[in-house]
């Protein structure tokens, strides 16, 4: 287990050196010049010229890239061109509130979406059944920054009972969770449904059925714990998607996090910020899946990493 | 599928054909979701085409004596902060989110088809650099991939639809590839091959119509993922730019002013997602109708 262990970890080296020089070479190779960004427009050439040798990028793209490896293998991503910190002090000041909502979210998702999912598969094709499967449909067809906006118009301006964005106690963070669960719930409901079906269908259900077993027992111990390893995989897949909407989320709710730092990154041009937020949001959507791998073990004894 | 092994041996290609789809269309007519779907769909269309006949006058025009207001006889769904008409905004923005989607889904097919046939079919260390590439592509997830992509190519209409296609483009490659694996070995395939027909050939006129139910299926799931993309993209403020009614910029500037007039989030938000909903649905349905086994 432990050799399984180092050797996943070692495995993700290059998946991350991949993703870093995709990167890096994509924000070089294309147009747009970000010392004359960051300059402004009334900038004379030889501000340019000067903010262009303070971020390096007068030396050839190559080398540009071995500077930038040998500082990530430092854990330096570089400071950033608009505020001067360095890129890692503030995506570690901004890291625990994404990954807060990003818990929680997915907690909260698991809860309604496990349990409807398998209501649904319980009673197919029956009016509950059609019930979640619509409100699935519903809930992946809806724009996640929408559904922010209108908890905020219900909760925050007319019931008054939560506060609109910012952070601060436990209410500050039901909103932007619900919402951030809302993305995914749905999809963790539709396969829980389909994977469940399937293993309600199968010989070792109807044997137990025929063994006179409970409802009960048969749909938590035999159908269910079958069903976990495509529903962990789905969880830990739309762990990605979480990311992803938390951009989306956090912009809603002021919320502090990485994603409303690529999105200012994004807008001021701010190349090592860019790097170093999709990084670790790289970095973050591997190590979940990497998780989802151990976890596999443990709800599958058949499953063995030797 | 060309293998029309479960039609009568007396029956001719075409009259399989047209067998097979009458089937099918009828599968899809029973399917009630997927003529709701099916229905917005073409509301959706007919909106963004009849634009102007629908509504008369310039929807990014301001008028500042009208700011803010609410629903009424002469502006249905009330005006933005500019005093413009949400309705007409919503109107001429379904033009710019089927441009969108059109655009995104042509990047995808364009780049992600030849790549999928190529890489399938072939094999070796062509397969294995395309496979490679697609996988760092699909270490990020949809949505960050073409925000990152926006970053390099800059914001905008025609850069939105480009960074939302490539994003699209690894899980056509995926769709492909799998399917051309599976067919490249079968019989008629050889028997092209054995007669000397060309590679370009084989993969246009024999695999491709195999791989046609799959691409299908995930163009009409693809339209709708576009449209939601690109409406996030807008909404943070890095896809298409005012004054060009997209909806996800209404809702990015609607949240300022929420507290006075929540109207002004509500429709464009309806838009989205009745949009997304009917590609959505139609997508299910049509999965369902044509090859119950492509469950994406």
């Amino acid at each position: 287990m432990l050799n399984y262990l180092v050797k996943r970890l070692i495995s993700t080296i290059p998946v991350l050196i991949g993703i870093s020089l995709l990167l890096f070479f994509m924000l070089r190779m294309l147009p747009g010049d970000p010392a004359q960004v960051l300059a402004g427009q009334m900038a004379t050439p030889q501000e340019i010229e000067n903010i262009r040798h303070q971020l390096g990028l007068d030396r050839p793209i190559y080398e540009q890239y071995a500077i930038y490896l040998g500082h990530l293998a430092r854990f330096d991503l570089g400071r950033s061109a608009r505020t001067q910190n360095p890129v890692s002090q503030e995506i570690w000041a901004r890291l625990p509130n994404t990954l807060l909502l990003a818990v929680v979210a997915m907690g909260l998702a698991c809860l309604l979406g496990i349990p409807a999912g398998i209501i649904s598969a319980l009673r197919p094709y029956s009016w509950i059944d059609y019930a979640v499967t619509m409100t699935a449909l519903f809930g992946i067809s809806m724009p996640v920054f929408w559904l922010g906006l209108m908890l905020v118009v219900l909760f925050s301006i007319i019931l008054k009972w939560l506060p609109a964005g910012g952070t601060g106690g436990w209410q500050y963070v039901i909103l932007p969770s619900v919402t951030l669960a809302s993305f995914v719930v749905a999809f963790i409901a539709r396969m829980t449904r389909s994977t469940m079906l399937e293993t309600l269908s199968q010989d070792y259900t109807t044997t137990a059925r025929s063994k006179g077993l409970t409802e009960k027992v048969i749909v938590v111990k035999h159908a269910f714990r079958n069903a976990l390893i495509p529903i962990i995989t789905v969880v830990g897949l739309q762990f990605g998607m979480l990311l992803g909407g938390a951009v989306l989320t956090e912009t809603v709710f002021a919320w502090p996090g990485i994603g409303r730092l690529i999105v200012d990154s994004i807008l001021a041009r701010d190349y090592p910020m860019i790097q170093g937020t999709i990084l670790v949001f790289g970095l973050l959507y591997i190590l979940v899946n990497l998780a989802v791998d151990f976890i596999y073990a443990f709800v599958d004894p058949r499953i063995r990493y030797d | 599928m060309t293998d029309a092994s479960t039609e009568s041996p007396r029956m001719t290609q075409p009259a399989a054909t047209a067998s097979r789809f009458r089937r099918q269309w009828a599968k899809l007519k029973r399917n009630k979701a997927a003529l709701v779907g099916g229905v917005l769909i073409l509301v959706f269309v007919l909106t963004a085409l009849l634009a102007p006949v629908l509504y008369r006058g310039n929807p990014s025009a301001p008028n500042l004596m009208k700011s803010l207001e609410p629903p009424s006889l002469e502006n249905p769904l009330g005006t933005d902060e500019l005093g413009r008409s949400i309705l007409g905004r919503i109107i001429y923005g379904a033009r710019v989110s089927l441009l969108i989607a059109v655009g995104v889904i042509a990047v995808g097919i364009i780049l992600g088809i030849p790549l999928g046939l190529i890489s399938g079919y072939y094999g070796g260390k062509v397969d294995f650099i395309i496979q490679r590439i697609t996988d760092a592509m699909l270490a990020f997830p949809g949505f960050l991939l073409a925000l990152a992509l926006v970053a390099v190519l800059g914001i905008g209409l025609k850069n939105t639809m480009i960074s939302i296609g490539i994003s699209m483009v690894p899980i056509y490659i995926r769709l492909v590839r799998g399917c051309v694996l599976s067919v490249r070995e079968e019989i008629y395939v050889e028997a092209a091959r054995a007669v000397g027909t060309r590679d370009a050939v084989i993969l246009i006129r024999h695999i491709l119509p195999n791989v046609m139910v799959p691409i299908t299926v995930q163009t009409t799931l693809g339209m709708g993922t576009a449209i939601l993309f690109a409406a996030g993209l807008g909404f943070l403020g890095i896809g298409v730019q005012p004054p060009t009614p997209e909806w996800g910029a209404m809702l990015g500037s609607a949240r300022n002013y929420l507290f006075h007039a929540p109207h002004v989030a509500t429709f464009p938000g309806i838009a989205i997602f009745l949009a997304v909903l009917s590609f959505n649905l139609f997508g299910d349905g049509l999965r369902d109708a044509l090859d119950p086994r492509f469950k994406l």
